[in-house]
């Protein structure tokens, strides 16, 4: 298990060592295709860098308020506040600010930059539905999805997906409408003029430039996918009792009601893919299961089940 | 010359920011260790406040109910009382049983079930109980990490240098070793 734990981490970095590539790549395709434009490019950077600068201080009360989430006194949800005082003794992480959301269908998630501005969320629909072993499976995932760093990993995975997004979209503007190639005019392929390699460089980096907010997508998703088992694994070093994550994956995996109040933009948050999954069969199954935010209900209860 | 020198001023530096991280790290694990055994005594401490008010709210629906309601206070007091690691672990033991037999009383007195303050004492007691345990198994994981640091190379010559001792792990005895967790 342990080892599954630092495999699981190694390659997360990875991949966030990919989005740091990929975020480079792209500032330097820019770059090419202004033909030195710096100023542009520098504008680009810190246009991006202060998006991201406040999305990353905004996060998760930005999180807590699309879910539409209560703070959740200590009289009325004792059971709630117990479990999770208990867990945060056992893993000597402070108590997260804790919410609820009203709402029927199980789910919850955990938001912030680090362990001291955390929070957790769960619906009223979890509270209900699930035993005391249950629910401190659930909020033990979610403990570990701070105490690994996730909350903050998932926040950097989506302003860099923005920064890409971004970067992008400003450099396929500026090469459309020429302002690249007032400078260089070796660059230029307009007049179909033979440049060599530079030319061909140049639409090959238009083209990547175009496909490089996708390739953000499909790795934000791939770096949340292997969270999500991480979190199910360090979640369960916490409470040492695989059986109870086990019974309550099962109770999410045969609920069909879904969350209401989430967006495209939190779906990673949760600890159940709040949209339907895709089927497993059909001809672009592979294909969009790229975009699943969440590895299959399964293949997490299997893998507890090995323990 | 020069050459070597430098390597040479960068190697120390280097080696002297290793000690000085690794000789924090220990501190601050010690001070962990002490920390979390802080804790477990709090939780134990919860615990007895919480005791007498359960007793006092179970006498109001079934006062004949002597012989539970007397074993659950003399395990408590036994518990305060308790001296040395192995008379705690039985005291507590004791505790848990007698409050397990308490909470068994609720299914007899439909009115005790139904009363709010019983339920929240009962809410109470089974999260001091989980916190109980989970302060134990992070005093262990805490000491096994500290003494996996001292005992392994190179971080053992710093801690040899310095008189970092190992620490015991809380053994729990077979009797204790069960779920402590409160049925019902």
């Amino acid at each position: 298990m342990y080892d599954q734990v630092t495999a699981n981490k190694r390659r997360s970095w990875l991949l966030v060592g990919g989005f740091g590539l990929l975020v480079g790549l792209v500032i330097a395709i820019v770059a090419l295709l202004l033909g030195g434009g710096w100023i542009g490019v520098v504008v680009a950077v810190a246009l991006a860098a202060a998006t991201s600068v406040v999305a990353y201080w905004r996060s998760d009360a930005v999180a807590l308020r699309m879910s539409r989430a209560v703070p959740a006194p200590a009289e009325e949800y004792a059971r709630y506040h117990n479990i999770v005082e208990g867990l945060c003794i056992a893993s000597g992480l402070p108590k997260p600010r804790l919410y609820v959301i009203d709402d029927p269908a199980p789910n919850a998630f955990a938001t912030g930059r680090n362990p001291r501005t955390a929070a957790v969320a769960v619906t009223s629909g979890l509270l209900d539905t699930m035993n005391r072993i249950e629910l401190e499976g659930v909020l033990a995932h979610e403990l570990s999805h701070i105490k690994n760093y996730d909350i903050l990993v998932s926040t950097l995975a989506v302003t860099m997906v923005g920064v890409v997004g971004l970067l992008a979209d400003l450099g396929v503007r500026l090469r459309w409408w020429g302002l690249g190639r007032t400078r260089h005019h070796d660059f230029d392929v307009h007049h179909g003029g033979n440049s060599g390699p530079l030319a061909v460089f140049s639409v090959l980096g238009f083209g990547l430039l175009a496909l490089s907010p996708l390739a953000a997508t499909i790795m934000q998703r791939a770096v949340n996918r292997r969270r999500e088992t991480l979190a199910d694994l360090s979640g369960v070093e916490m409470t040492r009792y695989p059986p109870g994550l086990i019974s309550a994956l099962e109770k999410l995996r045969d609920d069909s009601t879904v969350v209401h109040a989430t967006s495209r933009a939190t779906a990673h948050l949760w600890i159940e893919q709040p949209s339907a999954q895709t089927e497993p069969e059909g001809k672009l199954s592979r294909w969009n299961r790229m975009f699943d935010t969440h590895p299959p209900m399964e293949e997490r209860i299997a893998l507890l089940r090995e323990l | 010359m020069t050459i070597v020198l430098i390597v040479i001023v960068v190697l120390v530096v280097l080696l002297g920011i290793y000690a000085i991280a690794s000789y924090n790290g220990l501190v601050s694990l010690r001070n962990r260790i002490e920390n979390a055994w802080a804790q477990i005594d709090v939780q134990l401490k919860r615990r007895y406040d919480l005791i007498p008010n359960l007793v006092e709210t179970v006498k109001g629906y079934a006062s004949h109910e002597r012989e539970t309601l007397d074993a659950v206070i003399t395990a408590r007091n036994a518990g305060i009382n308790a001296s040395g690691p192995a008379e705690q672990a039985q005291a507590e033991n004791a505790i848990t049983g007698a409050l397990k037999s308490l909470f068994a009383l609720s299914e007899a007195y439909p009115d005790l079930k139904a009363n709010q303050n019983f339920s929240q004492l009962q809410e109470e007691l089974t999260g001091t109980e989980g916190r109980i345990a989970y302060a134990r198994q992070f005093y262990n994981d805490t000491v096994y990490r500290y003494n996996t640091k001292i005992q392994s190379f190179p971080s053992n010559v710093l801690a040899n240098a310095f008189k970092f001792s190992e620490r015991e792990y809380f053994q729990a005895d077979d009797e204790s070793r069960g779920p402590t967790q409160v049925s019902f």
